[in-house]
């Protein structure tokens, strides 16, 4: 029987609406207790302390869209390559997208997934499966078979279902097995050739833009289809003002449906483009300045359940090209954390919130382990020091691909340590 | 005026990749020369010797007869050894090509590299990955910094000035690079400028471009001293952007009628090709104010102008690269 104690932490415990100093006591992978009082039968003997000086305890971080080369794209990313970079970000559990080759539309691919994770994954790496055959809309996949065999969500990744049919078909049949679609919204007609946000800055570069409408239409198509089914829904990344409105009508109506944001949308806006920096293009694309406020207002007021890296690693050959030739997508999940809160240095979001939106509120939406330092939850957690600034540097991205949109950036907050089950999987 | 005048100012760049990157003395510069180099092409001596020993590459992604001519007449009267690669642009990554075929000319040390590419942006990555001067020739709908320096100098010269005229920019602003690029520079140097277009044809945010939006031509022409007619491509007139031919010439092709509106002495000017009967009339194309072929002419003497400064001797006597 093996015990650790972190004493002296910050623990900040959204899922108790928890932040105050004392320990945190695991035994045997799991929690035992975190809290001002933890320790107050005194440290067992035997016990592992690490005084952490007033440095921070959170839940590790649950990341629900993360890209993965493997299968089909190992030189961009394998799910070793990604774990070690969401240990470094204390990040403990993701959720890895179906984007593959092959798509992830079928069990033994839900298996090979699960299996190379036990064997090579330092963090828990949980698959969501295609929503529809080969992403092309068109077939639903066998949900029932797929969450049996351990996929948590159904995603169709980057595409999005056209047609309204398949979606309400499958928004209903999930319902039966409990399972929630989540969506990525794009019109592919009205979004056209667009590479990025639609509006002044795109037509001087000579860009073709693409409109927020381009995101909300499908979305509010999705909001009324999970009103009619009473299906679960996650609209997997907005970044406009009018999908967070959207969202927040639809809960209104008392809807099952929540919503995320990629971090890139919370930190960055369409200026970062500058001359054509491929880095920048993501998806969705990065918007207006008035529109990044406001998914820090829809993030504060809850209407933006949670944040993802939508880590999505890509080489050379994908973004050494002119903007428009580019893939969309950046890498992420080393840099989340941090990025996240300068949303709590500016005073912009409370602490507890940043962090409930990158583990509790995940853990919730998804049904999976961690987000919590309740005893019994498994001992998923960061170790942080909330204040250290730092600067990222290409150099020591340990994702295998580097295109980072935070190069050189100046960051306050970093991970120390990672423990997933009680294991470190990190440290400084 | 001659060539042998007094030296003129130093171009302060490296690259032309867009009238962005310019200052109004940036293109009086620029103009200047290219005054002198009509008076070189008008001579039956028309070869100097400015660029010789150096390497011109004419590096075209898009098919360009014109421009691809323009910048190789201009290339060789300077002297320097041109050299043209059209690279066939059927390939599905097209930007591979791009970077690859970049690293390879640049190998082979050339002083200039003239680019034409569909992809907006294209010019300026080139102009990171190798070690020469780059010239845009044309990136997708972003810039085509020596068409504008071509139009000024046809206007300078026809009407003896650019600051206070009213300039009109007519048709698919959304996809040119011509008006985006003329936008910018006719706005530098103190014209006025309008913009007309049904609004299919303009791209997002317009309004805050430093231009009068209008959607109707007559009111758009009324007073110019400039018509700048641009191409509409065919592919964009069946229904896409505009319901027909027939529709888009009544409303938006410059035929006489129309061109009243404009000044008794209004310039009428094209970049080239025309679609004769879509966007404008032949009988105006061929008529007393166009000065079309001006245009023409014109682009060979600012295209020596531009890889004249750009390789000034003065600034790099030991070349690129050294």
């Amino acid at each position: 029987m093996s015990i650790t104690i972190f004493s002296h932490a910050r623990i900040v415990d959204p899922s108790r609406g928890l932040d105050e100093t004392g320990s945190v006591v695991i035994e045997d992978g799991r929690i035992a207790a975190a809290g001002r009082d933890a320790l107050n039968q005194g440290a067992p003997e035997g016990a592992t302390i690490i005084d952490c000086a007033g440095k921070a305890i959170i839940p590790g971080l649950i990341d629900s869209r993360v890209f993965i080369g493997e299968p089909g794209g190992e030189h961009r990313e394998t799910i070793a390559s990604a774990s070690q970079a969401a240990a470094a970000g204390g990040v403990t559990s993701v959720i890895m997208m179906p984007d593959t080759d092959p798509v992830i539309d079928n069990v033994a691919l839900v298996e090979f997934v699960l299996r190379t994770a036990r064997d090579t994954a330092r963090v828990n790496i949980f698959p969501a499966a295609a929503i529809t055959k080969g992403l092309e809309g068109r077939e639903m996949t066998e949900f029932g078979l797929l969450r049996e065999a351990g996929a948590v969500a159904f995603t169709d990744g980057r595409h999005t279902v056209a047609n309204s049919l398949v979606m309400r078909r499958a928004l209903t049949y999930a319902r039966d097995f409990g399972a929630t679609i989540v969506h990525e919204t794009l019109d592919a007609d009205l979004a056209s050739s667009g590479v990025m946000n639609e509006g002044l800055y795109a037509s001087w570069l000579g860009l073709s833009g693409i409109p927020r409408e381009a995101e909300t239409i499908p979305l509010e198509r999705d909001l009324a289809l999970a009103r009619l089914t009473r299906g679960s829904y996650h609209a997997a990344k907005i970044s406009t003002g009018m999908a967070a409105d959207a969202i927040r009508r639809a809960r209104g109506d008392g809807a099952n449906v929540s919503a995320g944001v990629a971090i890139h949308n919370l930190a960055l806006n369409e200026h970062d483009v500058g001359e054509y920096r491929t880095f920048f293009r993501l998806a969705p694309p990065l918007r207006a300045e008035e529109d990044r406020l406001a998914m820090i207002e829809a993030l504060k007021d809850g209407t933006i359940d949670l944040i993802v890296s939508s880590h999505d690693p890509q080489d050379v050959d994908t973004k050494r090209l002119p903007f428009s030739d580019a893939a969309a997508g950046a890498v992420g999940l080393e840099t989340l954390l941090s990025v996240a809160l300068r949303l709590h240095h500016n005073g912009e979001v409370p602490l507890i919130r940043i962090v409930e939106a990158l583990s509790t509120a995940p853990a919730r939406i998804f049904g999976l382990p961690g987000g919590t330092l309740k005893p019994g939850a498994p001992a998923d957690l960061a170790l942080v020091d909330l204040d250290e600034p730092w600067v990222v540097n290409e150099a020591g991205i340990r994702s295998r691909s580097k295109n980072t949109c935070f190069e050189g950036a100046r960051l306050q907050g970093r991970v120390l340590q990672t423990m997933v089950a009680g294991r470190t999987v990190f440290a400084v | 005026m001659t060539h042998t005048d007094a030296p003129l100012p130093l171009f302060p760049h490296r690259h032309l990749l867009g009238i962005r990157d310019l200052s109004p003395p940036d293109i009086e510069i620029l103009l200047d020369r290219a005054d002198r180099a009509v008076s070189i092409s008008r001579q039956s001596e028309k070869k100097t010797s400015t660029l010789r020993g150096r390497t011109q590459i004419n590096l075209f992604f898009e098919s360009s007869t014109r421009t691809q001519s323009s910048f190789e007449l201009a290339g060789k009267r300077l002297g320097a050894d041109v050299m043209n690669m059209s690279v066939a642009s059927s390939s599905v990554k097209k930007g591979e090509t791009l970077i690859d075929t970049a690293m390879t000319l640049n190998a082979m040390r050339p002083d200039i590299l003239i680019i034409r590419h569909q992809s907006a942006g294209a010019a300026a990555l080139l102009a990171q990955k190798v070690g020469c001067s780059v010239v845009n020739a044309g990136d997708g709908t972003h810039e085509h910094p020596t068409q504008a320096l071509l139009d000024a100098l046809t206007i300078r010269r026809a009407k003896g000035r650019i600051g206070g005229l009213t300039v009109a920019i007519c048709g698919d602003i959304l996809h040119s690079r011509v008006a985006r690029s003329n936008i910018i520079l006719l706005n530098a140097l103190g014209a006025q400028v309008r913009v007309v277009a049904p609004s299919t044809l303009m791209p997002s945010g317009i309004e805050q471009m430093s231009v009068n939006v209008f959607r109707n031509m007559e009111e758009g022409l009324k007073g110019a001293d400039v018509v700048m007619m641009l191409r509409l491509q065919r592919e964009r007139m069946a229904g896409s952007f505009v319901p027909s031919v027939r529709e888009y010439f009544r409303y938006f092709g410059l035929d006489a009628e129309k061109l009243k509106a404009a000044k008794e002495d209004a310039l009428v000017m094209h970049p080239g090709p025309m679609n004769r009967g879509v966007e404008i009339a032949s009988e105006i194309a061929d008529g007393p104010q166009s000065v079309i072929q001006e245009q023409v002419e014109m682009g060979v003497a600012v295209r020596m102008a531009v890889m004249e400064a750009l390789l000034d001797p003065r600034r790099n006597p030991e070349g690129p690269g050294a």
